[in-house]
């Protein structure tokens, strides 16, 4: 079985932010911010139709500045947040904002693929709220409440977690409590995650070599890994079905697999990139298929059965097996399976910094490097029927 | 006829010959009476002669005639005188003899005559004497007749007075007995007794008798007490407890209790011994007195024992036909019980022999030990203590192999402890000078470590020596040379060096500092070493020295070697790691920490780009003391400027004119695409190989991606841009001469250049002229 070429979308501008729109469940769509110092940046929404193999885009106009950091509300398919970056009066500032994509978009500005620089100009975001935060420095990530209903937002600026509540169809945002990383030297958040188990009670954060989870209900610190990795951490990922276990990457080309309730060894721990990796994503069906982006620009697939919520493969209830095919995929399913890399892919020539799955089709992934390439890929089909089946 | 005449003349001539006379007569007498056959036959030889006038023959006519013809007449005159002599002689003769045989007749008549009257008499008398004897045979039988009774009264009464006798004896045995007893005659008393003992049993059913077996038992019974007593006091000799196990056996003593008795006695006087051996003293010392006092003292037990009961002739009455077997049995157990605990002191004080430093006491008491259980063996063919015991030697042998390699490692540690010190010392005392003593470490560490496994070797192969007697048991001939000194001494020890090698890059690995580069350099020459000509080395000297016979399959060198290059391949790539990660977090911060958007305009290359090169040329020296310098790809000779003329040039100008350009910002990406399309990838954390170039081209690419990274994640004002682009050109300047493809500084450095300008708010290069001016001024 052929598995479908990738499918490569260029972007005008130089890219760092990416989110799948977690509110659609139906199309498969990913959201893209720019990075242009010298030009209006913008949101390029991109529709992929799976079975066509073709891509549409939208773009939508994000006027602030650069965005540093997208992310799609969990409730609203309109709505989204970004971190982007202010110059004024030379000096950069980077502030967080909620914003909402204006009503007609999908209708009106649909463009052929072939004719990237249509005549009218593309529309605004409408601007929701600002995560207003100028006391307490430059944001760097906006993270939604998993699985909220869109109302909950947290930030991170500077050393400072902050809890947003947003009222009034999100037009209006109020620090609702906060926690701030007191020690020694300065210290900033580089990234987070707002973890999905326990009620959404609970945040990690990565700052320096350490990566901390706080309690939400009490903002208070609830463990820390002091040196998780040997150089800086990048970026965080809970595993959507196991709640202690909490994957991060970082500098030393690593990624490490923790038991938060054991910190003082990582679980398992990978070493196939030759540079840093920026982003690291647990599939949100199949927690064995972990993707991972880095600047040796490369895109690694992982298969870490060993460590999945499914170690024994995809467990078949007797009663669904009514014939004999079943019986022998069963058969295979019980091999035992071993951790293995599934996969790179070296489609991007430039150094990778976001990766994600797709919300819709949990077989299918996006990367976005820094020459603003985003590659759309899929699981390959065998392993994609050795765990469906 | 003449000369015959003459010789019988000649020889009956002479009368007074008298015997030879007398034969002559006599024989003639014989030849008269034709008695003597032998004469007969001499004639007939003679006779045959007719003219022999001696023999029978003989005729006168043919003599006459003969006579006649042949002689003279005065011969013949002669012949008749001589003739007529002759006669004349041999008729007195017969007249002499026929006289004489007449008296003979005469007196031999007179005998027989007188004869015959004695006869008579005798006759006479003889009939008397037979009278007579019947008169005494009759007489005889009447005294016999008379006597019978009283001969059958006198036997019955000597039967009685033995009967009596032996009642005295019975009677007096209890007094007998004591005094016996008392006078400590034991054997005396036991043979008294026995002999008493059977009738005794017969005739118990009688009232006296009975008393009397009473009291010979209780007797005996406190006579086998006083035995037993004396058997039970330690201070009797050898001898005397062999006869008291006599005695005692002879008493019909169980020879079971007996034997556990005797083997008690023994028993808490080796226990004695044991518990004399003291842990104090040294190993020699402690084996020596365990052999002296322990083992010579049970084979003396053994021994005598053996006497005892094993070898002892069998007496029918006395012991039951399995008291050898059963004594056996309890020797053994006996033997084996001691053995064990003397073992188990043995083996707690061979575990106390820790220090590796003299290993020949340690073999030597071994062998002493050996030796002495072998004795043991002799006595007591079946029993499994020398085969313990061998198993105790080998058992220390393979835990004094597991104890050199212990000393191994920790004197490797050590010695890589005193490295890392020797490191870390200079650098203090007289700065730079530190790394100019990294080949002298090297090769000191490597000649130590390579004397310590040789005299870890020698000491080992004390074990083997032809002069020890266990040396030639199988273990010590095949597993010991091959499994113990072999894998688990030499093999484990090059695999320890690896693994150790390889945790500096563990350990260090998160957070860097913590291993000196230096030492992960030198270990990787090290391990580098080992691969290429060390392991193979020591292995050599291994097998020749112990004639390793591969029974079981045993590591190979290629595997050890290939070990050791995988170790050194991963120090390296550690060493490149570390050294590129302290260069890339000067630079990182040096980028983190300035605000390059109010900078002001760049008047020097910034102190972190010299600082740079200064780490970087210095890494270069030090690498350069241990590996040799790798190839790298020709370039010009005005390196450093050609490259430069890429940013300013043409390259530079088609590649930022599309940002001044607001209406094709496509074109920017294209070209980069394009050029990237025909650059190789990159791989900045990648293996490196073992040379300089390659190191520094490891370290230098490191550095420079972490530079690259950093400047995307900043934004820049003009000066910023410009900043960065003096900064880039001083290392330009300096660093492609480390690299193996300038190329790739080239690509790297205009990455950097390209992505500031991106990140810069205005863009407005500085002029490459003014650059070069700041570079060679700085």
């Amino acid at each position: 079985m052929e598995d479908d070429a990738p499918v490569i979308y260029g972007l005008e501008f130089q890219a760092r932010a990416l989110t799948s729109q977690t509110a659609e469940s139906d199309a498969i769509r990913f959201l893209v911010g720019t990075q242009s110092l010298k030009f209006d940046n913008q949101i390029h929404i991109i529709d992929f139709d799976d079975e066509n193999n073709i891509i549409s885009k939208s773009v939508l106009l994000h006027q602030a500045g650069e965005i540093w950091h997208i992310s799609a509300s969990p409730a609203d398919k309109a709505v989204l947040s970004t971190c982007y970056n202010k110059t004024s009066e030379s000096r950069v500032v980077t502030c967080g904002a909620v914003w909402s994509m204006p009503p007609e978009w999908e209708s009106g500005s649909h463009e052929s693929p072939d004719d990237p620089h249509n005549s009218h100009n593309p529309q605004n975001l409408e601007l929701l709220c600002h995560l207003d935060n100028s006391a307490h420095g430059n944001a760097s990530s906006v993270l939604w409440e998993p699985m909220g209903d869109g109302k909950r937002v947290i930030s991170l600026a500077d050393n400072h977690a902050l809890l947003w509540d947003l009222t009034e169809s999100s037009t209006q945002a109020t620090i609702s409590s906060s926690a701030t990383l007191e020690g020694k030297g300065q210290l900033k958040f580089t990234s987070g995650k707002w973890s999905p188990h326990h009620n959404c009670t609970q945040l990690a954060t990565a700052n320096d070599t350490a990566i901390r989870g706080w309690d939400l209900r009490t903002m208070s610190q609830i463990y820390c890994i002091e040196n998780a990795h040997g150089q800086l951490v990048r970026d965080l990922d809970f595993n959507p079905n196991k709640q202690y276990y909490l994957a991060s990457c970082g500098d030393d080309c690593k990624v490490k697999f923790w038991d938060v309730r054991n910190i003082n060894e990582p679980v398992k721990s990978l070493e196939e990139h030759s540079h840093w990796v920026w982003s690291v994503r647990y599939n949100h069906s199949h927690d064995q298929l972990v993707l991972t982006g880095s600047s040796d620009s490369r895109v690694i697939l992982s298969n870490m059965v060993s460590i999945s919520s499914e170690p024994f493969g995809h467990l078949v209830d007797d009663d669904d097996l009514s014939d004999g095919e079943d019986n022998h995929q069963d058969e295979k399913s019980k091999e035992p399976l071993q951790d293995s890399i599934i996969s790179t892919y070296e489609e991007h020539e430039d150094s990778v910094y976001a990766v994600e799955w797709s919300s819709a089709d949990p077989w299918l992934f996006a990367s976005l490097s820094y020459d603003g390439r985003l590659v759309i890929n899929r699981v390959p089909r065998a392993l994609k029927y050795h765990i469906l089946l | 006829m003449d000369g015959d005449i003459c010789a019988t003349d000649t020889a009956t001539t002479p009368p007074d010959s008298d015997p030879a006379r007398k034969r002559r007569v006599h024989g003639m007498l014989k030849l008269y009476y034709g008695l003597n056959e032998e004469g007969k036959t001499v004639d007939q030889a003679e006779s045959m002669n007719p003219c022999d006038i001696n023999g029978t023959h003989f005729d006168p006519e043919v003599y006459l005639n003969k006579l006649r013809r042949e002689c003279s007449l005065g011969e013949l005159m002669d012949q008749e005188s001589c003739m007529v002599k002759q006669i004349r002689s041999l008729d007195s003769d017969m007249q002499t003899l026929v006289y004489e045989n007449y008296n003979k007749f005469i007196s031999a008549t007179d005998t027989i005559r007188k004869m015959k009257n004695d006869f008579k008499k005798m006759e006479d008398e003889m009939d008397c004497l037979s009278t007579n004897m019947a008169a005494i045979t009759e007489f005889s039988a009447h005294i016999s007749g008379t006597l019978q009774d009283q001969h059958a009264q006198i036997t019955k009464l000597s039967g009685v007075h033995t009967l009596l006798r032996k009642l005295q004896f019975l009677f007096e045995l209890p007094a007998r007995l004591n005094k016996c007893l008392e006078l400590q005659a034991y054997s005396q008393a036991v043979s008294s007794h026995r002999r008493a003992r059977c009738v005794l049993q017969q005739y118990s059913h009688m009232p006296s008798f009975r008393g009397i077996q009473d009291d010979c038992h209780a007797i005996m019974d406190k006579l086998a007490q006083e035995l037993r007593q004396k058997f039970r006091d330690g201070g009797s000799s050898a001898e005397d407890l062999s006869e008291c196990v006599e005695l005692l056996l002879q008493l019909d003593e169980p020879a079971e209790e007996l034997c556990d008795k005797f083997l008690s006695h023994a028993q808490s006087r080796l226990e004695a011994n044991l518990r004399g051996l003291e842990a104090e003293t040294d190993i020699l010392e402690f084996i020596d007195r365990g052999c002296n006092e322990f083992v010579s003292s049970l084979c003396l037990v053994i021994a005598s024992y053996q006497e005892l009961f094993v070898n002892r002739p069998q007496e029918g009455n006395l012991a039951s036909k399995d008291i050898p077997h059963m004594a056996i049995g309890k020797l053994h157990a006996f033997v084996d019980a001691l053995a064990t605990c003397y073992f188990s002191l043995v083996e707690r004080r061979i575990q106390e022999e820790k220090s590796v430093g003299d290993n020949s006491l340690l073999v030597r008491a071994l062998d002493r030990f050996h030796r002495r259980l072998q004795a043991v063996a002799k006595l007591l063919p079946g029993s499994a203590v020398p085969s313990q015991g061998t198993e105790i030697v080998v058992r220390a042998a393979r835990e004094r192999i597991k104890q050199y390699l212990a000393a191994l490692q920790s004197f490797y540690l050590d010695s890589l402890r005193d490295v890392r010190q020797a490191l870390a010392a200079p650098r203090l005392a007289t700065g730079k000078d530190a790394p100019a003593s990294l080949p002298e470490l090297l090769s000191s560490l490597s000649a130590s470590i390579l004397n310590q496994i040789k005299s870890v070797l020698a000491s080992v192969h004390l074990f083997t020596a032809k002069d020890i007697t266990f040396s030639n048991k199988p273990y010590f001939k095949g597993e010991f040379c091959s499994q113990g000194v072999r894998e688990s001494l030499v093999v484990n020890f090059i695999k320890f060096v690896c693994q150790s090698s390889r945790q500096f890059c563990e350990s260090a690995g998160d957070r860097g500092g913590s291993t000196p580069p230096a030492l992960l350099l030198l270990l990787s020459r090290l391990c580098l070493d080992y691969e290429t000509s060390t392991i193979t080395y020591i292995l050599t000297l291994t097998d020749e020295q112990f004639l390793v016979q591969h029974h079981s399959p045993v590591t190979a060198v290629a595997a050890l070697c290939g070990e050791a290059r995988g170790a050194a391949q991963k120090l390296l790539n550690h060493y490149v790691k570390v050294q590129g990660l302290i260069i890339s977090q000067m630079l990182r911060k040096s980028v983190e920490t300035r605000d390059w958007v109010n900078t002001i305009e760049p008047r020097n290359v910034r102190a972190v780009m010299k600082r740079v090169v200064e780490d970087t040329t210095s890494i270069d020296v030090q690498v350069g003391l241990l590996y040799e310098e790798g190839v790298r790809k020709a370039h010009s000779s005005d390196s450093s400027k050609r490259t430069f003329s890429v940013y300013s040039g043409s390259r530079q100008q088609t590649r930022y004119a599309p940002s001044y350009a607001p209406s094709a910002p496509m074109d920017t990406n294209l070209l980069s695409n394009i050029h990237k399309l025909f650059s190789e990838r990159i791989d900045i954390f990648s293996p490196v190989e073992f040379n300089k170039v390659s190191v520094l081209t490891g370290i230098i690419k490191i550095s420079l991606k972490t530079f690259l990274e950093c400047v995307r994640l900043r934004t820049f004002g003009r000066y910023g841009l410009q900043q960065i682009q003096v900064d880039c050109n001083y290392l330009q300047m300096y660093l492609w001469r480390f690299v193996s493809d300038e190329n790739l500084v080239h690509f790297l450095l205009d990455e950097i250049v390209g992505s500031t300008a991106h990140r810069c708010l205005d863009p407005a290069p500085m002029e490459q002229s003014v650059i070069e001016v700041i570079c060679e001024r700085g």
